[in-house]
Formats: structure tokens, C-alpha cells, sequence
């Protein structure tokens, strides 16, 4: 033991010598929760669009202005032929243009039905579908308002309740998706370099051949990011409760504890990384190229796992965050008890176990 | 008469698939020996010192260090030996007195030794005005010094010590085999691989590894005779060329 | 190595270029029926009629739809209250709840004009099923809209996504490498041994830089190749335009990469700076989420990440057959970048060494 807490002192020196690497891995979490909350959003806002009004009625102008007041977007450029589009198209800015048809207030009135087409540069298409829906629903509610005099039909009337997120705030999405995207990377990444980095430098050898065994130079390695990787994820549970009021709405000994199960899953896939690389720059390759993506992509992120195609679906299911994010959305938005993710906690565990295990494995292995 | 034979080997063999490294070697070695061990680059010698540090399994064969069986004992033996790498293999980012307080911890001295034998070290190595820089920053002669001295710090048997004067200058490279006749003086066996045939002089004893096997093992002086050779380097040329 | 700087990337382009998509689809749909009349099934059938929706679970009580939703098991709820039908001859207005999980904002959106469009639909049907005559005074009007998606008729999705991932994969290779290169020499020490030879710094820069730009063009044509074969991606513009944009490209990365590596003393270090910078590079490149909807801070942000010209630049040849004079502004724009992020990598090389 008392060998053991002298390893762990020096792991310790290591991480604190290394103001800059210290300096990344608690400036990343902030970075990126001020980004997801301030800059990025996977809504649609202020689009430029463009409209081609072969009509220029009363009625045109009004439907203009009401789409130029919402919040999707913003109107750009007033063109007169059809010959411009392809061209603003290809410069890239506006990405949607409209155009009215001839004699627009007469057919309203003469034939009761107009037409407003919705050009949309689809090279995004998920940006020209929203595009196509919100002006569809602009344009439903202004002949709504028009027709309120005429008809008295008999009609519906949805009363939405939008549950777990009411003001429909991205960060509520994002923040999961950022705690485990940081708790992952920084945990696999850290442990696999660190490991590695005593067998580029000597050292790892020099350790194996003295009386300290070799799980106890990896528990060693391994301690100080789970404590740090706490202090991470505490940085950001704060963060957006201080900065967007998003409350943490479930246990927060629960939320701790899965926290930690999944801090360890981290390590231990790091572990696994660094007994099958040699160098410091495999490891790192292989932490960063082979995981960055697959997390941003798989886990739920920032893509709806439900939308992906089948083979896709099946293969999320072998990433660790994506159980992770359950858990936490589960925890932290919709306030559920462990009742409701036991399912989710024991695939954790499960993973856990198989990358310890595996990592045991291979480390004897390489002993050989 | 047994019982100075820190090191005893027997046939000790290690093999990779059709690749045998290391062909039935047999030596020992005496408490209080200068044990040089030397051969060309893929001879052997750093497999065959690798078995006997215990962090890889022989193949076949017997062998004994400090007293206990490197099949069975491995870990007693890593706990009465010293061991220095050819990869200078202190800690950069720690400073001097770091560096001696972690590897004396894992080898489990008390507080109490640690202080005392960090302070006799950074004495003798006259070292005090660097205690607490960074090792990062000293001169590669004084971190191959202060290295030797790390891997002495729990007064082990028998240290190994792995090419341990690449790339230093020739003074600090006299300077470094003082302090190994120093240690053999207390009582500690050295066990050394080189490639500096010149150093192989300073030994009480050495072997030559060719292709696996020893292929010549006596005192300098003898095998000079024995190859009619001016020096340790034309022994060793007479002995690769076949 | 190899296999890691090569087959892992292109592995990722072929897979998960299937993953990025925004659509709403599959939304798993519950109801509570209070009325079980011919107008509340009629509704629901609707619903299933939609091919946005899935799953279709019928809940007896409002408690375990929301039980069922706290699980994850259903995205929305309809709840049709009791006399429904009766409520709705009497008064001519009737209101049904709609619960949707909102923690996903923006699906959340989508799937609320989705709901909204059925019922207004099924409220059309009501007219003529249940108007009278006598209402019937004067006719509604509409206004029909007609979608037109150009350059991408049937929003596939991969066609969007292929040149967004191969950009990033061609960034991240060239910036990890060359960011971890140099100071790997500094870290064995081999550094050293180099700048007391008679070599040019300048000769010695262009030397380790040259291989990793080579490698960056390799992964942009296989890439280039994957996207063809197998995602049948249109390739409207000109290749040569493309190559001769990644050449310059490259550069400002392999800029980026040489100054992180001056400025560390470690390969940890290096790369954990230059993995600080992609991260945001790629969340604020426009790859994945909409630039246009950022505010106009972080928009003024993205100008410095190169990234996002890369994105831009591929998706308007490849897609729209953008040609030298559309991407003129973008191309100026990146090879200033790249003299003045090199100019500042030789500048800092020399100064620490």
C-alpha cells in the first residue's frame, strides 16, 4: 500500500508539471459547454433566402414581411429571374429561394388556391427540409388567418406540451452528449499515453523488473484520471447550472456513480489501447482517430440513433457512450430513478468488465 | 563455496518459434564479481539478461539468482536485485530528490531509509545545489550517475546494468566505472553487457556471446592469452569472425 | 502505423457517413384513446397512415404513457380526451394533448410541425365529413407548397455527409501527424543530433512536412474514390479545382501542426493542443450543424477555421459544380492562411531552437 500511494504521488507530479496539457484537459469541458450553449444549435436560425416575386401584389408582400419577421429567416436578396438562382446558389450563401407565382392575389381570390414554390439548395439536405417545413407552417398559419372569417369548420386543436425541455434549449441536448464525449476521450486518451509513454521512455521496463506488481503500476497510472475525470465532469454539471440554468433533475449520487462506472470503462479501454500499441504515437492515433469520431457519430450525440440506418442502429449498440448518454439524459433531464436504467448501467458494467479483462490478457501477453 | 555463487545457469535456453535466442548457456557468477557480459548487437545477451531479471520466462534450462529459481521465484529475485536500462530511465519531469523518493518507494523502504539514503546519494554525487531541479535538466553523465546510484538504493545482491555508458563522454565514462568498482567493494555483484571492449578490460571476468551462444569466458587477461591477442577488441573480432 | 493512418479513416468514411442525419423519422408514437369513437380512431389512423411514425402503442392511462416515455419507449403522446366525438358536433372545436419529448430541441420542432400538418389534415377531412351545407357560404382558400430540392433531389443524406467526413479525416491525419513529428525528434532527442548537421532548418521543415502532405493528397484521391464507388456521390465540378484546393489546404494544416509542435515539449502535449483544435475546428465547421444559425460572434469565430472553407469549398464543386472564379474568395482566403500560419511556424521554429 504505502508502495502504491508513492506511485500514485508520482503520477500526480507528472499530470501537474504539464501545465499545458493540465490547461487543455480542464479548459476543453468549458470550451466546448460555452460553444454548445452559445454558438452551436442544431436548429434552424436567420437562414439567408432569397425571393423571386413574379406577383409583387399586396398579398405577396405581406406573406414576405411575415416570413422576413420570423426567426428562421433572414431575407437576403430580392431577385428578378429565374436565370439568378443558380447563381447565388453557387456562391454558397443563400440557401433557399421563393418564388411566387404570377398574378398571386388573383388566384387567391379567383380560384381560391395559389402557389409559392420552395427552391431549396440541397446539398444540405437537412438544412433544405426544415427550411421547406418551417415555411410550409408559416404559410398554413397566414391562411389560417385569412380564412378565420370564412369558415367555421369544425376543427382540432393540438395543445403541444414539450416535456424534459419545454424552452427547447440545444444545450439540454448537448451537455450529455458533451460530459461523455469528454469523460471518454480524455480518460481512454490519457491512460493509453501515459502507459505508453514509460515504455517509449524505459521507465515501464525499470518498473517490471522491481518488486511492484504489474496491476499495481496500472491502478497507479489509472487513479489519478478517475479523480480528475471527476473533477470534469463536476466542472460540468456546474457550468450548466450556473450558466443555463439546466438542473440536474434526478439523484446526484446516482449521477455520480454512473459517472464513475463510466470513467472506468474509459480507462480500461485505455489500458487495452496501450498494451496493444508500442509507441506513444499509435496510442494516441488510435485513442483519437479511432474513437473521436465513432463517439461523436454513434453515440446519439448529436444524430438521432433511431433515424440511422439498421446495420448502424446494431453497431451503436457496441458503444460504450451511447449507453452512457441514455443514462445521463435519463438522469439529469427526465429525473428517473435507477429502476428506469438498470438495463443501460448493467451493459456498462458488462463492457467494463470485458475490457478489463481483455486488457489482463493481452498485458500478460506482452510479458511473455 | 555454493553459497557465493550469486548467479548459477544451466542450459539455459530461450526460444521464439525456430528462432533460438539464447543456446543452453552455462555460467556463474561470484558474489562481489564484476561480471562482464558481452557480445554483438542480436547475439543474445539482452534476452538472456532479460530471463534472469525475471520479466521473461526461459524456454528450458535451470537458473539461480541471488539464491532463487527464475522459474518459481521470480519475484523474490526482483526484490535483491538492481536493475539499469540502456534507455536512460529516470523520471525528466520529477526532480532529483523525486526521483530517489518514488523508486525507493517501490521498493519498499520506509520513510525513514528513504531519507537517509536520498541524502547520503545526493552527497556523494555531490548533487545538492540540483536536488530539487528537474533530472530533465542535468547533463546525460550525471543522470547515468544518479541512475547507477537509483538502481543501488535498496543494497541489492546483485545489480544489472544494460550497456549503461552510451553516448557519455570518456571521463564521465571513468568517472562511471569508479563508482562500479565502489559498489563490487561493498560486496555487490555487477553484472554489465557492453560493447566497449576497452571497458570489457576494467571486469574481473568476462563472457562473449556469439549467435547464442558463450563462445569464450575467462578473465580479460586469460583470453587475451588463450587468443593471442593484444587486446579485448581483437579477442572479440577473432571471436565473430568464427 | 500504416493501417491507422490509412484503412482506420476510410473505414470511418464508408461507415459513418451513413450515421449523420438530421432527419426525423421512426418516431415512436403512443396514444391514450378516452373516446373510442369513429372520430378519435379515424384520427389515430391517421397518424398511421404517416410514414414518420412508428411503433404505435396504445396506453390505457396517462400515467404509463409517461412512464413509457421516462424509459425512452415513445417519443410523443397524443391524448384523446373522453366525449371527443360528442364534444366536437357540439362546440365545432375540440382539443386533444400532445405530449413530445423535447430534450432534443430541434426534433422536437420537426416533430411538432409533423403532428400539426396531420391534424390540420384530418381537420379538412372533418369539414367535409361533418360540415353542413349550410356553412358551406363561402370557400376556403390555400396556399399549396411545392418543395423543389436542387442539386440533391432526394435529400440523401450521404450525398451531404461524404465530403464532409473526408475533409475531416484529411484534416485530422495531416494535423496529428505533423503536430506529434517534430516534437517526437525533440522528445527522443534526435532533434539535437539534426540541428548540429549543416542542414537548412527551412530544407529540414520541408522534409518532414513533404511526406504528410503527400499523404493528405493519398487519402483525398482513395477517399475521393470510396465516394464514387461506393456512395455514387455526384462529382459536378472540377477535379482538378478540388486538388488544387487541398494542395493549399493542406498546407495551412501542416502549418497549424508544425507551430503546436514548436511550441510543446511533449507528443502528449501536441496532441492534446492539437486535439483541443479540431474538436472545435469540426463543431464549428458547418459540417454538422448550420452555421447561418450561430450568432454573429461565433460566426465571425468560424472565419479562422479552416476547416469550415475546406467543408464549403468541397461540398460547392463536388455538389454544385462551383467552378474557380465561385470559390475564388475562399481559395485567397486559405492561402493567406497558409503563408501566414507557415510564416509563423518557421518563425517560431527558428526562435526555439
Amino acid at each position: 500500500m504505502k508502495r502504491f500511494r508513492g506511485f500514485i504521488q508520482k503520477e500526480f507530479y507528472h499530470i501537474f508539471r504539464d501545465k499545458r496539457s493540465l490547461f487543455i484537459l480542464f479548459g476543453m469541458p468549458i470550451a466546448q459547454i460555452l460553444l454548445f450553449g452559445f454558438a452551436i444549435t442544431n436548429e434552424i436560425n436567420n437562414v439567408d433566402i432569397a425571393i423571386l416575386d413574379h406577383s409583387k401584389d399586396a398579398t405577396t408582400e405581406e406573406i414576405i414581411n411575415k416570413i422576413g419577421a420570423s426567426k428562421y429567416f433572414s431575407i437576403q436578396q430580392i431577385i428578378e429571374k429565374e436565370a439568378d438562382i443558380e447563381t447565388i446558389f453557387k456562391k454558397g450563401k443563400v440557401k433557399a429561394v421563393l418564388t411566387f407565382e404570377k398574378d398571386f392575389s388573383k388566384n387567391l381570390i379567383k380560384e381560391h388556391k395559389a402557389t409559392v414554390q420552395i427552391i431549396a439548395d440541397a446539398t444540405d439536405p437537412n438544412t433544405a427540409n426544415t427550411i421547406s417545413n418551417f415555411v410550409n407552417a408559416i404559410l398554413q398559419k397566414y391562411q389560417n388567418e385569412l380564412n378565420k372569417e370564412v369558415t367555421i369548420a369544425y376543427q382540432i386543436v393540438p395543445e403541444t406540451r414539450m416535456v424534459y425541455n419545454p424552452e427547447l434549449k440545444s444545450v439540454y441536448m448537448f451537455v450529455p452528449g458533451v460530459m461523455t464525449i469528454i469523460l471518454m476521450l480524455v480518460s481512454a486518451m490519457m491512460t493509453s499515453i501515459s502507459i505508453t509513454r514509460e515504455k517509449e521512455l524505459g521507465t515501464m521496463e525499470i518498473l517490471l523488473v522491481s518488486p511492484i506488481k504489474p496491476f499495481q503500476v496500472i491502478l497507479g497510472k489509472v487513479f489519478p484520471y478517475i479523480f480528475l475525470s471527476i473533477i470534469n465532469a463536476i466542472v460540468i454539471v456546474l457550468l450548466s447550472l450556473f450558466i443555463f440554468d439546466m438542473q440536474v433533475q434526478g439523484s446526484l449520487f446516482l449521477l455520480g456513480l454512473e459517472s464513475v462506472l463510466f470513467i472506468v470503462s474509459s480507462l480500461a479501454l485505455g489500458i487495452l489501447i496501450s498494451t496493444i500499441s508500442a509507441s506513444q504515437q499509435t496510442a494516441m492515433m488510435i485513442s483519437l482517430m479511432g474513437l473521436m469520431l465513432p463517439v461523436i457519430l454513434l453515440s446519439g450525440f448529436i444524430f438521432p440513433i433511431s433515424s440511422m440506418p439498421l446495420p448502424l442502429q446494431i453497431i451503436s449498440n457496441i458503444i460504450p457512450a451511447k449507453w452512457f448518454i441514455i443514462i445521463l439524459k435519463g438522469i439529469m433531464l427526465k429525473g428517473v430513478g435507477i429502476q428506469f436504467i438498470w438495463k443501460e448501467t448493467l451493459i456498462l458494467f458488462g463492457m467494463t468488465v470485458f475490457f478489463i479483462g481483455l486488457s489482463i490478457k493481452k498485458y500478460k501477453i506482452r510479458l511473455e | 563455496m555454493e553459497h557465493n555463487k550469486v548467479i548459477q545457469v544451466t542450459h539455459l535456453t530461450k526460444t521464439f518459434g525456430d528462432f533460438t535466442a539464447v543456446n543452453a548457456i552455462s555460467f556463474e557468477v561470484e558474489k562481489g564479481e564484476i561480471f562482464g557480459f558481452l557480445g554483438a548487437n542480436g547475439a543474445g545477451k539482452t534476452t538472456a539478461m532479460k530471463m534472469l531479471i525475471g520479466i521473461s520466462t526461459p524456454t528450458s534450462g535451470k537458473a539461480r539468482v541471488a539464491g532463487f529459481d527464475v522459474f518459481t521465484h521470480a519475484e523474490d529475485i526482483k526484490r535483491n536485485i538492481g536493475y539499469m536500462s540502456q534507455k536512460f530511465a529516470l523520471y525528466d519531469d520529477l526532480t532529483v530528490k523525486e526521483n530517489i523518493t518514488f523508486f525507493g518507494g517501490i521498493y519498499g523502504l520506509s520513510r525513514k531509509q528513504i531519507r537517509e539514503k536520498s541524502a547520503l546519494l545526493i552527497d556523494e554525487l555531490g548533487l545538492e545545489k540540483v536536488a530539487h531541479s528537474l533530472v530533465g535538466a542535468l547533463p546525460l553523465g550525471w543522470k547515468q550517475k544518479l541512475s547507477f546510484s537509483v538502481s543501488l538504493i535498496h543494497d541489492p545482491k546483485i545489480v544489472f546494468l544494460d550497456e549503461p555508458t552510451g553516448g557519455v563522454d570518456p571521463i564521465a565514462r571513468r568517472q562511471f566505472w569508479e563508482m562500479i568498482y565502489k559498489a563490487a567493494n561493498r560486496g555487490t555483484t555487477v553484472f554489465v553487457t557492453t560493447h566497449y571492449m576497452d571497458e570489457a578490460e576494467y571486469c574481473d571476468r568476462v563472457s562473449i556471446m556469439v549467435n547464442g551462444r558463450i563462445e569464450a569466458l575467462d578473465t580479460p587477461k586469460k583470453l587475451k592469452e588463450q587468443f593471442k591477442a593484444a587486446n579485448m577488441n581483437d579477442v572479440f573480432l577473432k571471436l565473430a569472425r568464427g | 502505423m500504416l493501417p491507422i493512418i490509412f484503412v482506420l479513416p476510410l473505414l470511418q468514411l464508408v461507415i459513418l457517413s451513413n450515421a449523420a442525419t438530421f432527419e426525423v423519422q421512426h418516431i415512436k408514437f403512443g396514444f391514450i384513446d378516452n373516446d373510442h369513437s369513429v372520430s378519435s380512431r379515424a384520427l389515430i389512423e391517421k397518424f398511421q397512415a404517416s410514414t414518420y411514425f412508428d411503433v404505435f402503442t396504445n396506453f390505457p392511462s396517462n400515467s404509463q404513457a409517461s412512464k413509457a416515455m421516462l424509459k425512452g419507449e415513445i417519443d410523443v403522446v397524443l391524448d384523446i380526451p373522453q366525449f371527443f366525438e360528442r364534444d366536437l358536433q357540439k362546440e365545432k372545436q375540440n382539443h386533444v394533448g400532445v405530449t413530445i419529448n423535447a430534450i432534443d430541441g430541434a426534433a422536437a420542432g420537426v416533430e411538432n410541425v409533423y403532428i400539426t400538418q396531420i391534424i390540420q389534415n384530418y381537420n379538412q377531412h372533418l369539414k367535409v365529413d361533418l360540415q353542413q351545407i349550410s356553412d358551406q357560404k363561402t370557400q376556403a382558400i390555400r396556399i399549396e407548397t411545392i418543395p423543389l430540392f436542387w442539386y440533391n433531389e432526394t435529400l440523401n443524406y450521404k450525398t451531404f455527409m461524404v465530403p464532409g467526413i473526408l475533409v475531416l479525416l484529411v484534416s485530422m491525419i495531416t494535423l496529428f501527424l505533423s503536430g506529434m513529428n517534430i516534437v517526437r525528434e525533440k522528445e527522443i532527442g534526435t532533434l539535437e543530433q539534426i540541428n548540429v548537421t549543416p542542414i537548412k532548418k527551412s530544407q529540414f521543415i520541408i522534409g518532414k512536412l513533404f511526406p504528410f502532405w503527400v499523404i493528405g493528397m493519398g487519402l483525398l484521391t482513395v477517399g475521393l474514390l470510396l465516394a464514387k464507388v461506393i456512395f455514387d456521390v455526384p462529382m459536378l465540378g472540377s477535379l482538378v479545382l478540388m486538388y488544387a484546393y487541398t494542395s493549399i489546404y493542406i498546407l495551412v494544416i501542416l502549418g497549424i501542426g508544425l507551430f503546436i509542435s514548436n511550441f510543446t515539449d511533449t507528443q502528449q502535449q501536441a496532441m492534446f493542443i492539437a486535439w483541443f483544435f479540431v474538436v472545435i475546428f469540426i463543431l464549428m465547421s458547418g459540417l454538422f450543424t448550420p452555421i447561418e444559425s450561430m450568432p454573429p460572434w461565433a460566426q465571425l469565430v468560424t472565419e479562422f477555421n479552416p476547416i469550415k472553407y475546406y467543408v464549403e469549398v468541397m461540398r460547392m464543386v463536388m455538389l454544385k459544380g462551383s467552378g474557380f472564379l465561385d470559390i475564388l474568395p475562399l481559395l485567397i482566403k486559405t492561402l493567406l492562411y497558409a503563408i501566414v500560419m507557415n510564416g509563423l511556424a518557421v518563425w517560431s521554429y527558428k526562435k526555439t531552437t
